[in-house]
């Protein structure tokens, strides 16, 4: 059925290229199609010249513009620093107490500190501030170094075990391991989980008492419920930072544990006003007092 | 070169058509609905409905900023935005069943295309004069008689479009406000953008596009064939009783001619420009203007009317053999009538129940899953949950909020974030969001079990309504 087509005067040049008899032809390009793609190179180089477009050494090209993205940013930044400095003024020049729910600037504090929170501080506290294992939960209602808003603020501020700040949290419980005997601190262990109503070896609970007396009691109180002066964990109720197993707890007695967190108010890391705002987030987590 | 050999254009350049005027009971039904389709057009956004005083007061009103969809005493969230896509599905249904009963009615009298040009081709005529002068003024040259003509002409039509446009975006806010807005030329750039596309739309589709909308543009031509069968009625001509046609009833052999005297009267009034006695055309959105315009002439030359005619295809044997018609409404009524109109009903009644029993009140709760739960300090195990209490009321409402275990054996307790009491207050026509902790004590089995069923309840404290929702407590599984 194949029909050979006719031959029309009118047809363009061949590319001179044949195969069994079937030739190519040299079509040319739509004009607007051509011409659409001179524009684009003419636009290209324009381009090059206003905006940065080269990659040099270290850099690129300026462009004649003076453009930078870089320059939007930190001009966006300083528009919403600028907007934000009454509010952060008001909130710097409040009592801390009468910061959470103020009907000013309570809002805005709660969202800033969300914000703050989601990027400095939830790499150890858990985005849902949940913490993990040797990372406090501050969403429950126990604190080591207290709940409420000034004692939140002062953690924050000041960190613990932060040797860049003078006034940090510092806590410091002996390594037992060098202290007590063997038997000494598995009897202590036994006494400290029996506080919490855990299944313990009873035989060894009156010795752990004596022992705990001696040795724990001067921080952690005689009957176990801690100094949050001091840092001293509550031992008395079902929140363990380290594990409630027997093998946590000896580790612990052995070793001692060494919680740090930077002082976030030290070496410009965050603003008065970011700490303040960081503060009545965390305290409206759910276990502020 | 010859020309023979270049491929037929697939471009059809277009025929002018200058419809006449035409009068009779198609017409002036169409006159009924043109007026009755325009008045809700315009006026309905202007009626005013009050729901209370923080809300609006329009009747119907697609409030986007919002995400409010207002009708009359009816109110629709997002969420229920399944009214919407049920209208539309009873609009499509409804088009199958009139198209099955009676053809492309649509087109020819509902279609705001053929709305808009019926109304625009009334003032052409106003302006320009009937059929002949208009032909006339087709062929004339461009002098100063031509131009005021066009340019009145024109001017009109964008008036009208005008409206169109400006009508359609005071759906959209509250009426009075936009139109005081657009005269000062304080209202959004989106309003002016939209008035004037759909200035221009309505100016360019009425006045120049027209048929060629229908023919061309729009996709219902191909598709309701599918609706039409042999019981369906159409405008058709009664082929068996006008041919032979001829003009000379005079002349000798005139006793052997059929009723239609080739007057093109049904031609003439065409807005489509077919000739209908060609039989049914893609073209054809069955106006039945040509009905009007046949009868009139009939009625003048003494024979009966009816020789273009709604009628059915399987009534034409029929009526070849010279019997009478089928009754139309053995027509109408039919298995696939029938179906459409069940379907049609069916979710119509749907709808109409889902809109009496969906609640004024809702509830959505999300729980927080980082982390599932945590353990106070006396061993209590809590759950938190984002909870969302709507309020579709005009005026702000205060929820009990309260929580029952499913599982009979533990007792789960609940407080707010932030709060005594489990009180929430929420606006008028509005969400509130609160945190809600649940709590359950150390000596309760949900405290140690990994899933325990919830049952979230709150109470409306001005009426006593209730809703509830149900989510899962997680406990810490040994």
């Amino acid at each position: 059925m194949a029909r050979k087509p006719e031959k029309k005067e009118t047809q363009v040049e061949t590319t001179g290229h044949e195969w069994d008899g079937i030739e190519e032809l040299n079509t040319p390009l739509p004009r607007w199609w051509l011409w659409t793609f001179y524009a684009t190179i003419i636009w290209a180089i324009g381009y090059t010249i206003a905006y940065p477009a080269w990659p040099l050494i270290s850099g690129a090209t300026e462009g004649m513009l003076g453009y930078s993205s870089r320059a939007d940013v930190a001009a966006d930044i300083a528009a919403v620093d600028a907007e934000n400095a009454p509010l952060n003024d008001t909130l710097n020049g409040l009592d801390l107490t009468e910061m959470v729910g103020h009907p000013e600037v309570g809002d805005y504090a709660f969202n800033g500190g969300k914000a703050v929170f989601q990027t400095f501080c939830i790499q150890c506290h858990g985005a849902g501030g949940q913490g993990n294992t040797g990372y406090p939960t501050l969403i429950d209602n126990d604190w080591l170094w207290g709940g409420d808003i000034e004692n939140i603020y002062l953690t924050i501020a000041h960190g613990v075990r932060a040797e860049e700040d003078f006034d940090t949290r510092y806590s410091e419980m002996p390594a037992f391991g060098d202290i007590l005997l063997d038997e000494e601190i598995a009897a202590a262990a036994q006494y400290v989980l029996s506080l919490s109503g855990k299944e313990t070896d009873a035989s060894l609970v009156a010795d752990g008492q004596i022992v705990f007396m001696d040795n724990c009691a001067a921080c952690h109180m005689d009957d176990g419920t801690g100094d949050q002066t001091l840092g001293a964990p509550n031992l008395t109720d079902a929140i363990w930072l380290y594990g409630d197993s027997l093998d946590a707890v000896t580790e612990t007695i052995v070793n001692a544990r060494f919680g740090v967190m930077p002082a976030w108010s030290a070496e410009g890391r965050l603003t008065e006003a970011q700490i303040r705002q960081v503060a009545v987030y965390v305290h409206q987590l759910g276990g502020g007092e | 070169m010859s020309t023979d050999d270049s491929p037929p254009k697939l471009y059809a350049a277009r025929e002018p058509i200058f419809p006449r005027r035409v009068q009779g009971k198609f017409r002036q039904l169409k006159w009924w609905l043109m007026a009755l389709t325009l008045g809700v057009y315009y006026i309905t956004p202007w009626i005013r409905w009050d729901r209370g005083p923080d809300m609006p007061d329009q009747a119907v009103l697609v409030d986007l900023a919002n995400r409010r969809f207002f009708m009359f005493w009816i109110e629709i969230w997002p969420h229920e935005f399944y009214f919407v896509a049920g209208l539309l599905i009873m609009a499509g249904l409804g088009l199958f069943l009139f198209t099955s009963a009676a053809g492309r009615v649509w087109c020819g009298y509902a279609c705001p295309q053929t709305v808009w040009t019926d109304l625009y081709i009334l003032v052409e005529r106003w302006i320009e004069g009937d059929r002949n002068a208009r032909v006339r003024l087709y062929n004339a040259k461009w002098d100063a008689r031509k131009w005021r003509l066009r340019l009145t002409k024109w001017f009109v039509w964008l008036m009208i479009g005008l409206a169109t446009g400006g009508a359609w975006v005071f759906y959209f806010t509250d009426a009075p406000t936009l139109l005081q807005n657009l005269l000062t030329f304080t209202a959004h750039p989106v309003a002016y953008t939209t008035i004037a596309i759909l200035t221009f739309t309505t100016f360019f589709f009425g006045g120049f596009a027209r048929e060629q909308i229908c023919i061309y543009a729009c996709p219902w031509p191909r598709i309701q064939a599918a609706m039409m069968d042999e019981d369906t009625m159409t405008v058709a001509y009664r082929e068996w009783r006008g041919e032979p046609r001829g003009k000379h009833r005079k002349a000798e052999g005139a006793e052997e001619l059929g009723d239609c005297i080739d007057c093109n009267a049904c031609v003439a009034v065409c807005p489509m420009g077919i000739d209908i006695r060609d039989g049914q055309q893609l073209e054809c959105i069955t106006c039945a203007l040509c009905i009007d315009a046949c009868d009139d002439v009939m009625t003048k030359i003494g024979k009966p009317r009816g020789l273009i005619d709604y009628i059915t295809a399987n009534d034409e044997p029929l009526e070849r053999a010279g019997n009478p018609p089928r009754n139309m409404w053995k027509h109408l009524i039919r298995p696939r009538t029938i179906l459409y109109f069940s379907l049609w009903s069916l979710v119509g009644v749907a709808m109409l129940v889902a809109l009496f029993i969906r609640s004024d009140i809702g509830l959505n709760i999300t729980p927080v899953r980082q982390p599932v739960f945590i353990t106070q300090s006396d061993g209590t195990i809590r759950n938190a949950y984002d909870v969302r209490v709507l309020n579709k009321h005009g005026e702000e409402r205060t929820f009990h909020i309260t929580s029952i275990s499913l599982n009979a054996d533990s007792v789960i307790d609940l407080e707010l974030q932030n709060s005594e009491g489990a009180l929430i207050t929420v606006p008028a026509d509005s969400t509130e969001s609160v945190r809600v902790y649940l709590d359950a004590a150390p000596d309760q089995p949900a405290a140690s079990r990994n899933r325990t069923e919830v049952r979230l309840w709150i109470e409306d404290l001005t009426n006593g309504d209730r809703y509830s929702e149900d989510t899962v407590f997680n406990g810490k599984a040994p």
